[in-house]
């Protein structure tokens, strides 16, 4: 069977090409060329200064957020009768705990860093400011976490919080003793925000490069992008 | 199984957390401990040099 388009069958492919200019999917695919090179985005070479261990954290800190996310996949799969119970489960429980805690063991760090080096520096306000984001979104995580852990310990954390949470005025929307509401926020929205914004914030640094020591200069900082230098990732110049 | 019983014997999570009081200060050895070795990692990291891969002919 064949299907009459109106388009003669000896139509070039690109004869419509400047209408596709127009759409918003070519608009949209033309602005994320135009602020996300390739190279610029998966970069295979990088500033000279960045061989120091200070710049690692920012790494390790998305790594143990990958393994935040994984286990508690595993633990949204599996069920609470399974994390309470089982020796696996118990084990993906603890998992899921430590990576969080070396998720804000390494945030901190890379956070101290970053403060310490101005990184807001160099046209990078918003690299920060969704930097800040971030670590604050996950802090309300990580307590909405806490207070879904169907212990003792989340019962207390809960009734100790609602009274300061309800001072503000914000537990008649956010009841931190009701548990279906918190696991939600854990499991759901509270992820759906890191994840988007974490994600822009790599993007960032990708934009506008790494934050050069204070030592470069700002003159030279500004000269100095990913795309310009000449040291391979790891190995200095 | 003998690293879990190992570490259990040195550090006992068992019984109720230690706190340290100064002050209006109070927090739990825990945190504590951690934000001092937080504190060791960062020194660490500006401190110790970056491994550099021995180019070709060097």
């Amino acid at each position: 069977m064949s299907i009459d388009t109106g388009v003669p069958a000896h139509a070039p492919a690109h004869a419509s090409a400047p209408e596709e200019s127009r759409q918003w999917t070519a608009r949209m695919r033309h602005a994320a060329e135009s602020a996300f090179p390739p190279d610029q985005l998966l970069p295979d070479r990088q500033p000279a200064y960045m061989a120091s261990w200070i710049y690692v954290f920012g790494v390790l800190t998305v790594v143990s957020l990958a393994w935040v996310i994984i286990t508690g996949c595993i633990l949204a799969i599996m069920g609470p009768s399974w994390w309470h119970v089982s020796s696996t489960g118990h084990f993906v429980n603890s998992l899921h705990l430590w990576s969080v805690e070396a998720f804000f063991f390494f945030m901190v760090i890379h956070l101290w860093g970053k403060f310490f080096m101005a990184a807001w520096r160099g046209n990078r306000r918003l690299t920060w400011a969704t930097g800040v984001i971030s670590f604050l979104v996950s802090v309300g995580a990580a307590f909405t976490g806490y207070l879904s852990q169907q212990n003792f310990d989340s019962q207390w954390i809960s009734t100790q919080a609602k009274d300061g949470i309800n001072s503000t005025g914000a537990g008649s929307v956010f009841n931190v003793l009701n548990f279906g509401q918190m696991l939600m926020w854990h499991i759901v929205l509270l992820p759906i925000g890191i994840a988007i914004i974490a994600g822009l914030h790599v993007l960032l640094v990708r934009r506008h490069g790494i934050v050069p020591p204070f030592a470069v200069g700002d003159d030279d900082a500004a000269a100095v992008t990913p795309a310009t230098t000449t040291a391979p990732a790891g190995e200095p110049a | 199984m003998f690293l879990p019983v190992l570490l259990g014997a040195l550090i006992n999570l068992n019984g109720s957390g230690r706190y340290i009081h100064w002050g209006f200060i109070q927090i739990s050895v825990a945190n504590f401990v951690v934000i001092i070795l937080m504190i060791v990692v960062f020194v660490l990291a500006i401190l110790l040099p970056f491994p550099r891969r021995k180019r070709d002919g060097q």
